[in-house]
């Protein structure tokens, strides 16, 4: 069976890297800036495994960081949540622009 | 030696008086106030009269001579093994006669005010500030150490700003109290710089060190000071005339005399302990204190003294003959006394024969202390009593107020010189020490007296004879301000009698008194004359001063207004100070070190003005900001780390 290369699993992590940085720029919507959030991580996610398995196929650190990420990325999408409930309370809007108010 | 320990106790009662008074005083003794103040201090006036008996008459002489003894040792600052400030307590036949006069004085006074001051609003402040007087006073002449004396020398200075600002409802009181604060100061200036100078070459702050040090002829340290010299005047003389110049200030000699005559807005109790009896003549005291270096090494420093007395002496007495506010005729007054002590310092030498000058000048400060706050407290009485300090308002007083009556008669026959009161004695001794030593000194001196004698029966005349008026309130004071009137009197009479030239001598040996009926004869004619020439002219209402003072014309004008001295004084610091220096130092304030200050604050606002954008508020900025703090860190680690 012909093993896909590891440049091509780098190419996909990539390209989700940046979808996700895109998101993150170009959306007012903070749940949409949230999932973007999320795709950069599951691309970082990606990376680790791939590399794990490409380079040290016998060990598995990799794996423990992507499942360490894992629970991060749960972690910080319930606080986030959390914070966009809250501006939502008070400004009965979740975009980022009505937001800026709060810079000082 | 040592069993004279207990003398710490004299001033340190009237200093626990004025904490007892000035932190509790206004809640707990608001009238009881000044029956403890003065309970306390005639505890500390019966042991200084008790160490007074017991060193004059017990055991003060060792071999027929008055020694010092230090009866109290304290050492309170140590730099180094050596060099240390030491608090001091040293009796010798002057410091003893000094806590003598200002404890027994200060007690009249306490006495008095409890009369004079009765239903004041703060009169327990009143009573803590004399209290902190009398503890300074009382420190200051018992210091054996130079940096101690000044200690107690500004702390009488502050005791004064308060007294004479006592009443700071009124603008004058505050101006005079900022005035005679900023001048002493002026003069204390120069009396610490006499102190560094003589310090630093004599290498110690003792008086018994450094005057041993700068007698012995051959002491390196006294070679060190006359050797060198600054604008061609040794550093000796520079020292002394500087310490001089403090002690000028204090005791209200020409040139920084201005003070005094604003002194009086305080009340006149104040007037009489402060500035007649006890502060003003701390100058004299020092000089005294120091006499030894001032005859033996620094013929120059005393010559200045000498001659700044006598003319002090002669223009007070023509001043006081032009005033019409009672107390400041007797400020002035006041001066011209003590510008008495200060020529008969100037012209003494030390020991034996020679030093008849400064036994006079204790004297005369001893007997002027008595009859001068006698002078005082009977016009604080008849104040009391009119309502007024101006003469014009007053006359014919006689009648109603007897026994202040018969004192201010009494005290103005001594400071004029009648025998055989008090001051007959000791103006005699002043004159007779003048007399073989310059001539052109004793002239002076001897006008003086007669001008004396003038202007203190003018005085006297004025208030108790001449027209008659109706007095504010028809009673004369209460019996606590009639009792120290009397005790007063009584000491003035008797104070000449005292054998003063046996017990204070500048060296300690015991003088035979000196007293000659021929040579009493000028200064008493002279004084009769000034007397008779006052009854002439002031004992019934009548025109002749009027036109006397109008043919005199300018003259009469310039001593009026006190010789423009004041006035010099306005112009050179308003004038010539403000505007040389005051402006320019004022401008660079402004504009140079604020100027500075400012810039430093506005690069640093704009800055942040600028450094202000980048917290937008907008979150995908500051993400975008990291991510390219990202590439930046990644960028120089793959490609510039080696």
């Amino acid at each position: 069976m012909n093993e896909v290369p590891l440049n091509h699993v780098l190419f996909v992590s990539t390209a989700l890297f940046f979808i996700g940085m895109y998101g993150l720029f170009t959306r007012r919507n903070m749940i949409t800036m949230l999932m973007s959030v999320e795709l950069i991580l599951n691309s970082v996610n990606i990376n680790f495994v791939a590399f794990n398995k490409y380079l040290y196929p016998d060990k598995l650190d990799g794996v423990f960081f992507s499942i360490f990420i894992i629970t991060i990325a749960a972690a910080e999408a319930a606080v986030a949540i959390a914070i966009i409930i809250n501006l939502y309370r008070s400004h009965h809007s979740i975009d980022v622009k009505d937001a800026e108010e709060m810079r000082f | 030696m040592s069993n004279y320990v207990y003398i710490v106790l004299v001033p340190l009662l009237p200093l626990a008086s004025f904490f007892l008074l000035g932190l509790f005083g206004r809640k707990y003794f608001k009238t009881s106030a000044g029956v403890i103040a003065t309970g306390i201090l005639l505890i500390s006036t019966v042991l200084s009269f008790y160490i007074a008996y017991q060193y004059y008459f017990v055991d003060g002489k060792v071999d027929g001579v008055y020694r010092q003894i230090v009866a109290f040792k304290y050492t309170w600052l140590e730099f180094y093994p050596g060099i240390s400030i030491d608090m001091n307590i040293i009796l010798d036949p002057i410091s003893i006669m000094m806590i003598v006069v200002v404890s027994f004085i200060s007690l009249m006074v306490h006495v008095f005010s409890l009369g004079y001051m009765k239903g004041e609003e703060r009169f327990s402040t009143y009573y803590s500030f004399l209290s902190l007087f009398t503890f300074s006073m009382l420190g200051l002449v018992l210091s054996g150490n130079i940096l101690q004396i000044y200690i107690f020398w500004e702390l009488v200075g502050v005791s004064s700003y308060l007294l004479i600002g006592y009443y700071f409802e009124k603008p004058s009181a505050v101006a005079a109290s900022k005035k005679a604060f900023i001048v002493t100061r002026l003069a204390d200036l120069g009396f610490l710089i006499g102190i560094l100078i003589l310090a630093f070459h004599a290498e110690t702050l003792d008086f018994a060190t450094l005057i041993q040090r700068l007698t012995t002829p051959s002491s390196p340290q006294l070679a060190s000071i006359t050797t060198t010299s600054f604008l061609g005047v040794s550093f000796l003389t520079w020292g002394l005339t500087l310490v001089f110049m403090g002690g000028a200030g204090k005791s209200a000699m020409f040139p920084l005399h201005i003070w005094l005559p604003d002194a009086m807005e305080g009340p006149t109790p104040v007037s009489a302990l402060i500035h007649a009896a006890t502060m003003v003549v701390a100058g004299v005291y020092l000089i005294a204190r120091l006499f030894p270096i001032f005859a033996i090494s620094g013929d120059a420093a005393l010559s200045v003294v000498k001659y700044v007395g006598v003319f002090s002496a002669f223009l007070a007495a023509i001043i006081a003959c032009t005033q019409t506010d009672i107390k400041r005729v007797l400020a002035y007054s006041t001066m011209s006394q003590i510008g008495y002590m200060m020529f008969a310092l100037g012209v003494s030498g030390y020991g034996h024969e020679e030093g008849l000058g400064y036994t006079a000048s204790m004297f005369h400060l001893f007997t002027h202390a008595f009859f001068k706050s006698l002078l005082f407290l009977c016009a604080g009485a008849v104040i009391h009593m009119v309502h007024s300090n101006d003469m014009d308002h007053m006359g014919g007083l006689r009648k109603f107020m007897p026994v202040t009556h018969i004192s201010f008669f009494i005290a103005c026959l001594a400071i004029s010189g009648i025998p055989p009161l008090s001051g007959f004695f000791s103006k005699e001794e002043i004159l007779l020490a003048a007399f073989n030593a310059d001539k052109a000194v004793y002239i002076l001196g001897l006008l003086t007296s007669g001008l004396t004698a003038f202007y203190m029966f003018r005085l006297y005349f004025s208030v108790f004879w001449n027209k008659d008026t109706i007095p504010h309130n028809a009673h004369e004071g209460t019996l606590t301000m009639k009792v120290p009137l009397v005790i007063l009197s009584v000491a003035t009479v008797l104070a000449g009698f005292v054998p003063f030239s046996t017990l204070v001598t500048s060296d300690g040996n015991p003088l035979p008194s000196h007293f000659s009926i021929l040579f009493s004869i000028a200064p008493v004619a002279l004084t009769i004359l000034g007397i008779f020439l006052a009854a002439v002219l002031y004992k019934s209402a009548n025109e002749r001063p009027a036109k006397i003072a109008s043919s005199l014309g300018g003259l009469y004008r310039a001593a009026y207004r006190k010789f423009y001295i004041d006035e010099i004084y306005l112009f050179i610091t308003r004038k010539i100070i403000f505007n040389l220096i005051g402006r320019p130092a004022a401008w660079i304030d402004r504009n140079i070190i604020d100027g500075f200050m400012n810039f430093l604050a506005a690069i640093t606002a704009k800055i942040s003005e600028r450094v202000r954008g980048l917290q937008s508020g907008k979150i995908q900025y500051y993400t975008l900001y990291f991510f390219a703090g990202i590439v930046g860190l990644a960028v120089i680690f793959i490609y510039m780390r080696k």
